[in-house]
């Protein structure tokens, strides 16, 4: 169950402590996170609401390793990953995360089969079982039949479901998606809902996702708001 | 291995950008397989010269000749083992173009004394009982098609008339370096048609019984003839080699020059395709840190795209180099017959190909590796 107030009996998956982020701009620093506090359990689909600046992708990046925070812990599965060291930090995250950006970030030059075989070259799998994850991977994302294609050869909707497929290849313990469906038409966005809400519901799979689409986070079992710097639970599915 | 789809995928990005600078790695080791070839043309009679054998000229300059008499007197010096010589006769074959060395030599003792030249023995048999005789070099055989049996009209410069030679072989040396451009022909038809200079030759040559007794002998042959119309000069064959190539010229640091500017060149060249290059992918670099590239690997990776287009284009460059090494001396003789690509001169080329990819691969890679993911992931 997802709690913000930092009472957790100590089950959560990911549980962040007192979380602050402050950025200096200029003379000014802001002050993103203030003291916040989140646990999330294994298998929840979390969504973030807020107004742009509030620092969901900011609290998307910590959670995800690829900034540190200014005070306050981050763990993973038991890992305190805001003690790691950048190198450590690294190879966890390509453990442990799956990002989903907005914008895709696909290698334009890599076909789709080369963008999700990307985070297996850092595993010790050979050639023939990377192929085999891919393709499980591309089969689950209903794009088997477009493995060797490049990216500016499919549409907005297939460069996610392939972005997904990078993502969930390696088995990562959680996702974490920023704005996933920003880009996307309704019906392309309504199909990476469905794929996302598949990962959770048949295999289990943790995501936190970040969006302005109100009709994108009513598809997560709860939607967090995040109003200067800390957390609020805006609602609650009844799952 | 499994990273190199990745770091030709990047090459592939802007097939022209990266064929200009495969081309710009080519036309520099190409010029630098030039270089040294000319190098080793100019250095080529330093660099075969026997360390146990000294030269022999007239003190006032090498064109005056010594006495034939010096001969036996030489022979006798304590420590020298043999002595042959040698006349310069600048003849021309057809046309003053045509320059190549031609030389009196000694028909009984020069090939004792210079034992890298390989002469057939049927040729050797042939040039010892043929008093118009002469041998040929292998390079210049080729350059001018002569061959064993064929008789050579040369123009006298130095000694007016027309001069006949039978080619009686075809020498080889027995390392690549030594000059297989010249034509060598017996003393004693020259002796005997020359008009003036008889009873002189125009150096001797020495050989040492022992190269630790150089300066000793050295001394002992210029003392012995001091105050004598003909006072000599004597010196290792290296060091006459390496003077006389210095009166052309310094030829060393000329080769330094063109090719450390060529290559400082190409260093900015390659450097700043590759940081074009870098900056137009911040964010694909970013995702390849996101998904658990290290710092490091990202690195590598920029490396290896400069390294890959090292590579190829030294191949390139290097093999086009040493192709038109190949067809010989482009000036037709003015090089000297060592006008090659040595293969250690090939391989120090591919390295340096490497090393200038490396350096040229190294600021952007650095940017690379320094790339915030948040701060690149924002830009895109």
């Amino acid at each position: 169950m997802v709690k913000v107030d930092g009472t957790s009996n100590g089950s959560s998956l990911i549980r962040v402590r007192n979380l602050d982020k402050r950025y200096q701009r200029g003379s000014e620093e802001l002050h993103v996170l203030q003291g916040l506090n989140l646990d999330v359990e294994k298998g929840e689909f979390v969504a973030f609401m807020g107004p742009s600046g509030s620092g969901k992708t900011t609290l998307l990046n910590l959670l995800g390793g690829l900034d540190v925070p200014t005070a306050g812990s981050i763990s993973v599965a038991g890992d305190e990953i805001t003690a790691m060291s950048a190198s450590k930090l690294t190879a966890w995250r390509a453990r442990h995360v799956g990002f989903i950006f907005q914008m895709y970030n696909l290698i334009p030059v890599l076909t789709a089969f080369g963008n999700v075989e990307l985070p297996l070259l850092l595993t010790k799998l050979g050639k023939a079982e990377r192929r085999t994850h891919v393709e499980t991977a591309m089969a689950l994302v209903g794009l088997a039949d477009r493995m060797s294609h490049f990216p500016r050869q499919l549409s907005g909707g297939q460069e996610q479901r392939v972005a997904i497929a990078r993502a969930i290849v390696t088995d990562p313990t959680f996702l974490l998606c920023d704005e996933p469906t920003g880009d996307l038409d309704r019906k392309s966005a309504d199909e990476v809902l469905d794929l996302i809400a598949r990962l959770v519901k048949e295999f289990g799979k943790t995501v936190l996702m970040v969006t302005h689409d109100p009709r994108a986070a009513e598809r997560a079992h709860v939607t967090l708001h995040l109003d200067k710097g800390v957390l609020v639970e805006a609602a609650r599915a009844a799952v | 291995m499994k990273y190199l789809r990745l770091v030709f995928a990047n090459l592939k990005r802007k097939k022209i950008r990266t064929t200009l600078t495969i081309g710009s790695f080519a036309v520099a080791l190409f010029l630098f397989g030039l270089l040294i070839a000319i190098r080793t043309a100019f250095n080529g009679g330093a660099d075969v010269a026997g360390v146990d054998r000294l030269d022999v000229i007239n003190k006032t300059s090498l064109i005056m000749p010594l006495p034939y008499s010096y001969r036996e007197r030489l022979a006798n010096v304590a420590g020298v083992s043999g002595v042959t010589f040698a006349t310069w006769f600048g003849g021309i074959y057809q046309d003053e173009r045509n320059f190549f060395p031609q030389m009196a030599v000694d028909k009984d003792t020069w090939f004792q004394v210079y034992s890298e030249y390989k002469v057939p023995d049927a040729a050797r048999k042939a040039f010892l009982a043929d008093r118009q005789g002469c041998l040929i070099g292998r390079a210049l055989a080729k350059r001018y098609g002569f061959k064993a049996g064929e008789r050579i009209p040369l123009k006298g410069t130095i000694w007016p008339g027309a001069w006949e030679f039978n080619i009686d072989g075809i020498y080889d040396g027995a390392r690549p370096e030594v000059d297989t451009n010249q034509m060598l022909f017996r003393y004693d038809y020259l002796e005997e048609k020359r008009q003036f200079g008889k009873g002189t030759v125009g150096w001797y040559v020495v050989k040492l019984a022992n190269p630790d007794d150089a300066v000793k002998v050295t001394k002992t042959i210029d003392d012995d003839f001091a105050n004598s119309p003909y006072e000599t000069l004597t010196q290792t064959e290296q060091a006459f080699a390496a003077s006389f190539v210095k009166q052309m010229g310094n030829i060393e640091f000329l080769v330094l020059t063109i090719g450390s500017v060529v290559f400082f060149t190409l260093l900015l060249v390659a450097g700043n395709t590759m940081a074009i290059a870098v900056r137009e992918r911040t964010g694909e670099l970013a995702v390849l840190k996101t998904v658990g590239f290290t710092d490091v690997g990202v690195l590598g990776l920029v490396i290896a795209e400069t390294l890959v287009i090292a590579v190829q284009g030294g191949v390139i460059g290097l093999a086009l180099a040493k192709l038109y090494t190949m067809g010989g001396d482009p000036t037709r003789g003015m090089l000297g017959g060592s006008f090659y690509l040595p293969v250690r001169s090939l391989l120090a080329g591919f390295g340096l190909a490497l090393v200038v990819g490396a350096a040229a691969g190294l600021l952007p890679a650095v940017s690379a590796m320094r790339l915030k993911v948040v701060d690149a992931l924002r830009r895109v």
